[in-house]
């Protein structure tokens, strides 16, 4: 008969009914599913009993491979065995030749400008080798819950923008799986602590990873986590502890610094064994070759010292970023499996002034975390339980006149949301509207990320600000956006599914938000100038054309000059960067043009009044 | 009447209201439905009902209802690893068929 699982009270599920969905933390270097079974929620082990997955696919002819015996073919089968494809989602081709020059992968150009890796099997997108690892996963988690899975809440770095959101949800449905919820890592790990149903206020996350560390600051709030702050350091991690352990030995030992490849090796699995070791041992020995030497837990931590110190600097920077004070962090959580070293423990702890949270497995507690959240979406858990909602990581808007960005749902807005924004027409008879979707923080479109542009077309014509053309922006549960214009009057529409252009590198996506802070005031200033450029540029061609148009009739000489002259200073001034000037000068264009268009106006009535009954005007 | 449980069951019944934070122990039932008639119920149990009946195995309470007692009795409660699959099994002495999936059962 079909095993059973112990249900919340009134919560037993009909034969058949059964919801059974899990939490993935899909990883740059290791994967795990987890799921919640009879209350408790725990990760999912394979028939060896190993929960971690190593993200790492080999493609061989007839054959793929993930996991363990993958990343272990990676040296012998370099350009068939593919690492850490999580750097690469969302990613243009460009992008990645930026990442890292030593990629032992062959690249190829797509249809799409997603990159391909030449494999044994042909073109893999990024996508494709995610979706391998999740598909691993996926079976696992049936085998296990004995049944088909309903969904899956799968993790994803708060940082991740549009794109790489779209990617990981494309790699998902390719795998068979239904998402339930893309959800922040950071906010995954709070909620295995059950931080969102304690008290409101400020949490951080410090993940420290193999070879990346991150730290987030969440601020909970009636039951949703905003992220308020991201920072970290990509090039910091586990091994780097590993290294410095190394670099002590070759110093130690009086080794060459020219070592052979399997040498390095060796000395860095030494390193790494040092340091599990020294997390609950005072002292260890080392042997290399004929050199033997102790390491004492005190003498490590000199060794890592700076590189501590390197993550706290990122820490305070971003608590600094979030607009508020350490002290008013309310609780701490440790991820990644370098959160083990007990230095690591004391350094945040002093910095934040409180233990951290270190009961849950730090590998494995995003999974864990996921997997509730999965639970509660599948509707497995009682009323009690709030439904955790998630907020969009950067603000989206559109192009406006002049190069500006106008935000139409801000950064940390919950969602789903839909926000709507009235726009209209610039020119005289307008007839189409080219909408160009953006994402991020700063004022100008240069430093915004483009996501996609379409045009409303068919608008009928009318004079420059009487179309009303309302643009919707939606976004979905998973943080995707749809975007559709309508001109209200005719009724045309026009919509588009933000399928985003790929291409931004992780440094870049980090600095948008910082860069947004540091550069708040400059920001304020180029959107003045540029809506004051927009002002005169729109004065100047409506004057050009009333006197090209009228000027013979309706002025003297003496007023044309003055008029000329006007025009002639503010075209001069346009495209300087004097906002104050340009904006005076706007002002005093439209005011010696002041007299001209009230003639403009009595003659255009004059001419429509003109040998018509008074019953008719009436009208 | 009695209920029963396996030591591994009452175990593992332990271990997740531990894991849960509370609860006085684990409801057994049955209601009907499914394709078979009748459905087994397995819940944690947070307030005791006034008629429920309550056994002990192992230091864990089993906590029953009356009516349920009647297609229950007998029954041991055993907790199996099949594969990778792990659950709840009931050896229920009363059960006269069972759906091909045997989630549910007729008396």
């Amino acid at each position: 008969m079909a095993l059973l699982q112990i249900a919340e009270p009134g919560m037993a599920a009909k034969p058949h009914q059964r919801k059974l969905a899990v939490g993935i933390d899909l990883g740059t270097t290791n994967s795990l599913v987890a799921a919640v079974r009879s209350g408790v929620s725990e990760p999912l082990p394979d028939e060896q009993g190993d929960v971690i997955l190593p993200s790492a696919v080999r493609y061989l002819e007839n054959a793929i491979e993930v996991g363990m015996v993958a990343k272990q073919s990676a040296a012998e089968d370099p350009f068939n065995t593919i690492l850490s494809v999580k750097r690469f989602m969302g990613r243009g081709l460009a992008d990645i030749k930026q990442l890292g020059e030593q990629l032992p992968y062959r690249f190829a150009d797509g249809e799409s400008h997603m990159p391909f890796i030449e494999t044994a099997q042909g073109l893999k997108s990024p996508v494709e080798v995610s979706a391998d690892i999740l598909r691993v996963l996926r079976t696992r988690a049936e085998k296990t819950l004995g049944g088909e899975l309903v969904g899956a809440v799968i993790t994803v770095p708060a940082y991740f923008d549009d794109a790489q959101r779209q990617a990981t949800k494309d790699a998902a449905r390719l795998a068979g799986l239904n998402v339930l919820r893309l959800l922040n890592e950071p906010t995954a790990a709070a909620v295995a602590y059950g931080l969102d149903r304690g008290a409101e206020g400020l949490i951080a996350i410090y993940d420290l990873g193999g070879g990346t560390f991150d730290i987030s600051i969440l601020r909970l709030s009636k039951g949703v986590f905003e992220v308020l702050a991201t920072g970290g350091d990509s090039a910091l991690g586990g091994d780097d502890f590993d290294h410095a352990i190394a670099t002590w030995v070759i110093e130690q030992a009086g080794l060459s610094t020219n070592l052979a490849p399997s040498q390095q090796r060796q000395l860095l699995q030494l390193g790494c064994a040092a340091k599990e070791q020294l997390s609950t041992q005072a002292s260890v020995t080392l042997n290399y070759g004929d050199w033997q030497g102790e390491l004492t837990r005190e003498h490590f931590e000199i060794l890592v010292e700076p590189l501590i110190a390197r993550s706290l600097k990122a820490c305070r920077r971003a608590v600094r970023d979030s607009g508020c004070e350490l002290d008013e962090v309310k609780a701490v959580v440790m991820v990644g499996g370098s959160t083990r070293v007990p230095q690591v423990r004391s350094a945040v702890a002093k910095l934040f002034g409180r233990e951290p949270l270190t009961d849950i497995d730090p590998d494995k507690v995003v999974a864990i975390g996921a997997a509730i959240q999965a639970d509660t979406l599948a509707g497995n858990r009682g009323g009690e339980e709030l439904l955790l909602l998630d907020v969009i990581p950067l603000s989206l808007g559109l192009e406006t006149m002049g190069g500006l960005m106008e935000k139409i749902i801000p950064r940390n807005t919950t969602i789903p949301v839909a926000r709507a924004q009235d726009f209209t027409t610039y020119k005289d008879g307008q007839s189409a509207m080219m909408i160009h979707v953006l994402q991020g923080e700063r004022e100008l479109v240069k430093d915004a990320r483009s996501l996609a542009r379409f045009e409303l077309r068919g608008i009928p014509p009318m004079v420059a600000g009487a179309a009303k053309i309302r643009v919707t922006f939606q976004v979905d549960a998973d943080g995707l956006l749809s975007v559709s214009a309508r001109e209200l009057s005719s009724g045309v529409e026009a919509s588009i599914q933000v399928k985003p252009s790929y291409g931004l590198t992780d440094g870049e996506i980090a600095r948008m938000l910082q860069d947004s802070f540091q550069y708040a005031g400059d920001d304020m200033s180029a959107r003045v100038l540029r809506e004051h450029q927009v002002e005169a540029r729109r004065l100047l061609e409506a004057v050009q054309a009333a006197v090209t148009e009228d000027g013979d009739r309706l002025l003297d000489a003496e007023e044309r000059e003055v008029i000329t002259a006007e025009i002639g200073k503010l075209k001069d001034l346009v495209d300087t960067s004097d906002a104050s000037a340009i904006e005076t000068q706007t002002k005093r264009l439209s005011h010696v043009t002041d007299a001209f268009a009230a003639r403009r106006m009595d003659a255009s009535i004059k001419a429509a009044l003109a040998g018509r009954r008074l019953n008719e005007i009436e009208e | 009447m009695a209920i029963s449980m396996t030591e591994s069951a009452a175990r593992h019944v332990q271990r997740s209201l531990e894991g849960r934070g509370k609860g006085e122990g684990i409801r057994l039932g049955v209601r009907t439905t499914g394709c078979s008639g009748l459905a087994y119920v397995l819940e944690f149990v947070d307030a005791l009902a006034e008629e429920d009946q309550v056994f002990e195995s192992y230091g864990v309470k089993v906590i029953i209802d009356p009516k349920s007692l009647v297609y229950l009795d007998g029954t041991e409660l055993d907790f199996v690893k099949e594969g990778l699959n792990e659950g709840f099994k009931f050896n229920n002495p009363n059960v006269r068929g069972e759906c091909g999936c045997g989630e549910s059962f007729n008396v």
